[in-house]
């Protein structure tokens, strides 16, 4: 095995009194897609940030495509492509001026072709002089990414990459993404988007600025321990009213006409689960653990954790 | 209560505003320190009416006759004689560029035609660029001169002028004493100074809040790249203001051109220079664009009264010019002064020169040392 792609230790950054990122170590094998996870504030942000030079790491140390993240940051920044999670395009420039800007920025050559190429990509090619700030949000999106991938990076790191983006578009972007791992492209992407998720070949999950979960998705999900059941018929509500807070019970949550009930103690679950099933005339079954019940679980559970 | 004002919403604004206002200390600082400062500061430097102005004087033999003059001279308040025993080239030197107002020359026959009774002359030139300087100095200069002559030689002192001596009086470069001549010139580098700081100074801070900050450090742009990004394009405007204000003060003004214009352009050159990188530096330690802005007037203001633009520089107190030094106008302004209305070559100007060039390399190396890499 090569040299991991990026490989972090101990990764500290605080803002005033604040410890907003604590210890995260990290690592990812080159051409490996890894999610970035966990709920808002809890700091994906500002370790991407250190990872690609950005900010100064208080604590910790590691290193980007080899390169150490403090003292190399100008080589980090040359071989890493980083989409902010905010639009941070010039919005008075057009999109063409942009894509030209960044291709001048990376010394890209021709500049002329590959942003010729990257605007017939994004199907652009129509509207490059419309000014960037006009664009739809979703659209920002695409020239954003657009943009950080001209350059042929070894590494991208993608904050939020997909927000607001639709389903079609988010489709293809992922194709995108996994077409770019083939070809040995490590990727970092963070998201609140669960399909997403499962699309990573690892997840790590970051909460309060520790990371607390890490691994392929069935492992995180399988580490979690928890036992899913689920409830239909005609009188959900009721059930779930009867089960909030129950013995066993960490979360209930309606999925349609039907309603999923997770819990750490499978054997406590079953029983309540299945006493309010008779009680209230619906039918309860066995199910899976998605990965959405695992987050949730872990966001309530760091709860307590203080800041 | 009524729907359109309420006290209980007037004083929720005021206490959001007056948090923000603590919040950002700078900007606080400045409203409070600023006002105070520059009344003090141009309270005691301004003064209309220039006493102890610079003097030289060019008298092959020192007799009692010059002595007595000088003396009398410097009695009135309004000459220092910085250099009594100059040769007549030197004291050339120093009058174009603005080292002394005035240049007293008494021929080495002054002495002994007097003696014999004869007609003496002695020739005052005076430095008459910014009019206000000359105007108070050379009333008083003629009789105050006469007066002290005559007393020494022994003549009726309240005898009419002109009996037995001449005092000619030359007001130099601008001897009818037209205000525009010593101003536009000057406007020049205001003009100049005002608009190429504040917007630079916008520069990086708009980057920074508009959030493309993040992006642009994320890319592979080194700080000095960053700062000629930001530096150049502005220096490109100065040019063409530079040209708007030369043009307009041959057509409109009609200020005389007698340097060489290639000493002017280089001048202004590095005088833009120096500005634009300055507005940068100001980019640089700001966090707003308020900021910017305040930073720039708290600097602006003193330069504009101190540097010799409003004021005659050599009237100040020496306190206020040597104040006066920190400030590229200051120096512009003696340059381009020298060279467009008198006419001074390259070598003379090379002290106000070399401090431009100073000025513009020393602010790149603190704004390089000053510009954040990190976002932190
Ligand atoms: N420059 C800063 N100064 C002070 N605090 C900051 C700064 N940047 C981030 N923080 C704080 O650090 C914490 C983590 O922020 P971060 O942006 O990394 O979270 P995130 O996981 O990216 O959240 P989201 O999912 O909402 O994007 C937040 O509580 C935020 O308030
Ligand atoms: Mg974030």
């Amino acid at each position: 095995m090569t040299a991991p792609a990026i490989s972090v230790t101990g990764l500290t950054k605080r803002f005033g009194a604040r410890t907003v990122v604590d210890g995260v170590t990290l690592s990812v094998a080159k051409g490996e897609i890894m999610g970035f996870l966990g709920p808002n504030g809890s700091g994906k942000t500002t370790t991407i940030r250190m990872m690609c030079g950005l900010l100064e790491p208080d604590g910790g140390e590691g290193r980007v495509l080899g390169h150490d993240i403090r003292h190399e940051r100008r080589a980090i920044k040359r071989k890493v492509g980083y989409m902010t999670q905010r639009f941070s395009f010039y919005e008075d420039l057009t999109i063409a001026e942009n894509l030209n800007f960044v291709a001048g920025l990376y010394g890209m050559k021709p500049a002329r072709k590959a942003v010729r190429d990257t605007l017939a990509d994004l199907g652009l090619t129509a509207r490059r002089d419309q000014l960037a700030g006009s664009l739809s949000g979703g659209w920002k999106q695409r020239l954003a990414l657009a943009a950080c991938i001209m350059h042929k990076p070894d590494l991208l790191m993608l904050d939020e990459p997909t927000a607001g983006v639709d389903p079609k578009a988010r489709r293809e972007f992922w194709d995108e993404i996994h077409a770019l791992a083939d070809g040995g492209l490590t990727v970092l992407v963070s998201t609140h988007y669960m399909d997403e998720a499962e699309r990573c070949h690892r997840i790590a999950y970051i909460s309060f600025g520790h990371l607390i979960a890490q691994g392929k998705v069935p492992q995180v999900v399988r580490d979690a321990g928890l036992t899913t059941m689920i409830i239909t018929g005609p009188k959900t509500a009721e059930a779930a009213r009867l089960l909030k807070g129950a013995l066993g019970v960490d979360q209930v949550a309606p999925f349609g006409a039907t309603l999923h009930v997770v819990g750490t103690d499978a054997e406590l679950l079953k029983k309540t689960v299945e006493k309010v099933a008779r009680d209230t005339g619906n039918a309860a079954a066995d199910s899976e653990t998605s990965l959405e019940d695992v987050f949730i679980q872990l966001m309530g559970e760091s709860e307590d954790t203080p800041t | 209560m009524s729907r359109f004002f309420s006290f209980t919403r007037l004083a929720a604004l005021l206490v959001k505003e007056s948090i923000q206002m603590r919040r950002d200390r700078v900007t606080f600082a400045m409203m409070i320190g600023v006002p105070l400062l520059q009344l003090m500061l141009f309270g005691f430097a301004i003064n209309t009416d220039p006493k102890g102005l610079p003097a030289a004087l060019v008298a092959p033999t020192q007799d009692r006759f010059t002595r007595a003059m000088i003396s009398a001279l410097e009695l009135t308040g309004y000459y220092r004689f910085v250099a009594p025993d100059a040769s007549a080239p030197l004291a050339e030197e120093m009058i174009a560029r603005g080292d002394v107002a005035f240049v007293v020359t008494v021929p080495s026959d002054f002495g002994r035609r007097i003696e014999r009774g004869d007609r003496a002359r002695i020739l005052i030139e005076a430095d008459a660029t910014d009019p206000s300087v000359a105007s108070g100095a050379i009333s008083t200069l003629s009789t105050v001169a006469a007066s002290a002559l005559r007393r020494e030689a022994g003549l009726d002192a309240t005898a009419p002028p002109g009996n037995g001596i001449d005092i000619t009086v030359h007001r130099r470069y601008n001897p009818e004493g037209i205000t525009q001549y010593n101003i536009v010139p000057g406007l020049l580098g205001v003009i100049l100074q005002l608009t190429m700081v504040m917007m630079t100074a916008m520069a990086l801070i708009r980057e920074t809040e508009r959030g493309t900050m993040e992006n642009l450090l994320s890319m592979p742009a080194t700080p000095l790249e960053i700062m000629l990004g930001k530096v150049v394009p502005y220096f490109a405007v100065g040019a063409v203001q530079v040209a708007v204000v030369l043009v307009s003060a041959k057509l409109v003004f009609d200020v005389p051109f007698v340097g060489a214009v290639h000493v002017v352009l280089a001048g202004i050159f590095v005088f833009v220079l120096a500005l634009v990188i300055l507005g940068y530096l100001i980019s640089t330690v700001s966090r707003t664009q308020m900021q910017a802005m305040q930073l720039t007037f708290f600097f602006f203001l003193p330069s504009l009264l101190l540097s010799g633009f409003m004021f005659p520089y050599r009237g100040m107190p020496p306190w206020a010019q040597v104040l006066g030094e920190i400030f590229p106008l200051t120096h512009f302004l003696r340059l381009i002064r020298s060279v467009m209305l008198k006419g001074a070559d390259a070598t003379t100007v090379a002290g106000s020169f070399s401090a431009l060039t100073l000025f513009a390399i020393g602010l790149a190396l603190l704004a390089l040392l000053r510009f954040r890499r990190t976002l932190d």
